[in-house]
């Protein structure tokens, strides 16, 4: 079973690149779990066609530690299987414990053990890598190959530089490594070479660029991922060839982060200069 | 048994330096001052950072706010949130004594109250828990006021435990008031005694306005009243007519605190951990302040003198010579027993943020030399006289405690002695607002350490051979270890009262029986008289 962990700035579109993914792993025919690491606990709607799941966490605060696999575990898209770790509302307690608890809860539970052996599992993660809590993932052995997904702002490209510190932390220690960028296009100019340019620097590869198109949004909003909603649209095509690349990914590295002046030179020799 | 005559202070200083890493030393160096006698102070790095990998002395904030100040009040309901650790510990182990006046009167000092934080709370928030904890508290023993104090885990999580208390005392109808005395604030205890005295007086002092009829009215600050010093002390005042409005916290009561505000003056014990109360006391309502120390024979009979002058009172003044008098035959008797067998032996003691100086006091009636001595937590004020509070420099560490603006109460603020009498009785003798410090008594080619190291008492031991050593619990073991007989100045083990006339001579009788005790000289590990052991292996 390979285990992944998808990591990335808020917002940059993690929980839909995972879901359509996944999705396209589903229809190569492999056996999925997704959990999702985030206390808005919306990282599986897409495969679940919308259903509000049942948050690990919520569980246990209702039944005590008596929790059921299949309480929280539910079958979604293409025999995929979804977990929610779920958390405190915005404001109080502490999320990233939640995650370690949730993980740790999941294991317990025998979560990973299926009647067909899983292929995949996919941990997707909230936003930066904020504190210990949302490292959870690549410590302790619990995701091996990390992707982060970016894009050509600034903004974004810093948030994988730290992440890749956090990476690299964890590396040294354990068996964590990163398998590639994915690059989720938000149209900046020179995007594709930049980033490729980026990866570069940082030790790793671009694993695919994934172009900007509105049927995700329309896939979205029928609470589908698009492989479900239209399997014959160009973007399914894209997720389809991601899914294969990292099907098929064998560069698996430490990453070298870079400095904030390096960061900003490629912006400047990528993006505004060229 | 000790070689302390041919020890040179600064070869000490070095010795105890040589096997730190040279920034440390560098650091270190500054809080290890050889004193030369010269009468000149010199300057002390004190209340910083510990170096991380160094065995510590200091507590935290939450132990110097619930252990040290609250914790000797026996009818606030103190709740500890947080998991179960940090309320079991702070449970009694002070052994401050309380006597309600009668056995129905509340007395919650035996008990600990504990939020008993699980994982759900620490990730879900444990207001809700908080919140239902303190009604519990409230069903079971209706008390006047319940001091919620937050342990480190509560700060992490963002706990609101001053909105839960603020609605709890609009639920209960009784004072419920927080204490964010998260253990990692500042750099010791230190930080949770400030943030103690803030809470205190905002919540409690001048709350009730009932003035005692008797006169010559003081309140006692930083008494903890441990082994039963507070005992000693209230029956004192009583016999030289002085009136205890409140002790800030020893025996003490919530009513008394309350109505600490109309007291005449303020009488300061430790200085470190209470003396913002004193400042905030005096600009707020007008009450002055003096240094007291009944630490010692002589020491309590010059404080008892300075109170009854402050009060500028014959009859006051006449009795309270009759009762240094009467006392102090019973000491004088003590002391022709056992300072010709204690005299001499040498002492060094790590204590506080006041206590080292004033125990020094009573080695000095033994004979005994203090060789070496420091706080655990105090300020350079405490050190070096508070003349150098306005060159003390403020570290973020400080910054991050808050300071209350304090404006004269426009009803109840009533100066108690005019210009011209403070005036007068600052010529003679009676010092407001001063306080000294230790290192103006300590005796020339003597060391002050602050908050010395595990290492630097293990060092301090190879080269002084001290004949008894006053410290914590933490230090205590490692030090009998070294066959040094030590006592916890902290909770004196199992004796007390050490204050007072009274307590002078239980200390008297205390520290014969440890210096003069044949025990520790044989204390010796095998390997010392043996340093070969032969053996063979069974098969």
């Amino acid at each position: 079973m390979r285990k992944v962990a998808i990591y990335g700035k808020g917002g940059i579109g993690k929980s839909t690149t995972t879901q359509n993914t996944v999705a396209a792993l589903a229809e190569m025919g492999r056996r999925v779990l997704v959990v999702g690491c985030d206390p808005k606990a919306d990282s599986t709607r897409l495969l679940l066609g919308g259903l509000a799941q049942r948050t690990v966490l919520d569980t246990l605060r209702e039944e005590g530690e008596d929790v059921e696999l299949d309480k929280v575990r539910k079958a979604g898209y293409g025999k995929t299987l979804c977990v929610e770790s779920g958390g405190p509302e915005p404001g109080v307690g502490c999320a990233g414990r939640g995650i370690i608890t949730a993980i740790n809860l999941m294991e317990q539970l025998g979560g990973y053990e299926t009647d067909v052996p899983l292929d995949y599992v996919f941990y997707d993660v909230l936003g930066d890598v904020v504190c210990g809590g949302f490292a959870m993932p690549m410590r302790e052995g619990k995701a091996q190959e990390i992707y982060i997904v970016c894009s050509g702002e600034m903004m974004a490209m810093y948030a994988a530089n730290n992440i890749c510190k956090g990476i690299r932390k964890f590396a040294d220690a354990g068996s964590v490594r990163l398998g590639g960028l994915i690059c989720n296009s938000r149209m900046v100019d020179n995007e594709r070479s930049m980033i490729e340019e980026f990866a570069k620097r940082l030790g790793t590869q671009m694993i695919h660029f994934l172009p900007r198109d509105n049927d995700v949004q329309r896939a979205e909003i029928n609470k589908k991922t698009v492989i479900e909603w239209n399997p014959a649209v160009k973007q399914a095509e894209e997720y389809r060839a991601l899914a294969r690349a990292i099907d098929n990914n064998k560069m698996f590295v430490i990453p070298q982060p870079i400095g904030i002046e390096e960061l900003e030179k490629i912006l400047i020799e990528f993006g505004v200069l060229a | 048994m000790n070689s302390e005559q041919s020890v040179n202070p600064e070869d000490a200083k070095q010795r105890i330096l040589a096997a730190l890493p040279v920034k440390v030393a560098r650091k270190r160096s500054k809080a290890i001052v050889v004193n030369d006698g010269s009468g000149a102070i010199p300057e002390i790095t004190v209340n910083s950072r510990t170096t991380p990998g160094m065995i510590t002395m200091r507590g935290c904030a939450y132990a110097g706010c619930k252990g040290v100040i609250l914790g000797p009040t026996r009818d606030v309901l103190s709740i500890t949130h947080g998991p179960i650790g940090c309320g079991y510990y702070s449970w009694l182990t002070r052994r401050n004594q309380t006597r309600p006046p009668t056995p129905e009167d509340a007395n919650y000092m035996t008990y600990s109250l504990s939020t008993d934080m699980q994982e759900s709370e620490i990730v879900f928030g444990g207001e809700k828990k908080l919140a239902k904890a303190i009604d519990e508290a409230f069903e079971l023993f209706h008390p006047k006021a319940i001091a919620v104090h937050a342990t480190c885990p509560v700060g992490l999580i963002g706990d609101d435990i001053h909105r839960v208390t603020k609605e709890a005392q609009e639920r209960l109808g009784i004072k419920v008031f927080g204490f964010s005395c998260e253990g990692y604030k500042g750099v010791s205890q230190s930080a949770g005694h400030h943030i103690a005295n803030n809470q205190v007086f905002k919540h409690m002092v001048g709350t009730n306005d009932t003035v005692s009829a008797s006169p010559f009215q003081v309140n006692l600050l930083g008494e903890y009243n441990i082994g039963g010093d507070s005992f000693v002390l209230e029956e004192l005042f009583a016999r030289c007519g002085f009136n205890l409005v409140s002790t800030f916290c020893g025996n003490s009561d919530h009513d008394s605190m309350c109505r600490a505000h109309t007291a005449d003056l303020n009488l300061v014990m430790c200085h470190r951990s209470i003396n913002y109360m004193a400042d905030m006391m005096e600009t707020k309502y007008g009450i002055p302040w003096i240094k007291v120390n009944f630490i010692g024979a002589a020491a309590t009979a010059k404080s008892l003198r300075k109170i009854a002058k402050y009060f500028d009172n014959a009859g006051l003044m006449e009795q309270t010579e009759k009762v240094i008098a009467e006392e102090m035959t019973a000491v004088t008797t003590a002391q022709t027993i056992y300072k010709p067998r204690c005299e001499g032996k040498v002492c060094m003691m790590f204590v506080g943020g006041s206590r080292s100086h004033h125990y020094m006091e009573l080695f000095n009636e033994l004979g005994m030399k203090t060789v070496a001595a420091g706080y655990e937590f105090g300020h350079r004020d405490d050190y070096e006289g508070r003349n150098v509070i306005p060159s003390i420099v403020v570290d973020a560490d400080s910054r991050n405690i808050e300071s209350l603006k304090i404006e004269p109460d426009k009803a109840r603020f009533r100066p108690r002695v005019t210009t011209e009498q403070k005036a007068k009785l600052t010529a003679d003798g009676v010092d407001f607002k001063e306080y000294g410090g230790l290192m103006r008594d300590m005796p020339a080619g003597t060391l002050t350490i602050d908050e010395p190291s595990h290492h630097e008492v293990m060092e301090l031991i190879n080269i002084y051979h001290p004949d008894m050593f006053g410290a914590g619990i933490k230090e205590k073991y490692a030090i009998q270890k070294a066959g040094v007989p030590c006592l916890q100045i902290h909770s004196y083990d199992y004796g007390g009262p050490f204050a007072g006339f009274e307590g002078a001579i239980n200390f008297y009788k205390e520290i014969d029986r440890m210096v003069n005790s044949r025990v520790w000289s044989h204390l010796n590990a095998p390997w010392q008289e043996q340093t070969e052991i032969i053996a063979t292996f069974g098969r």
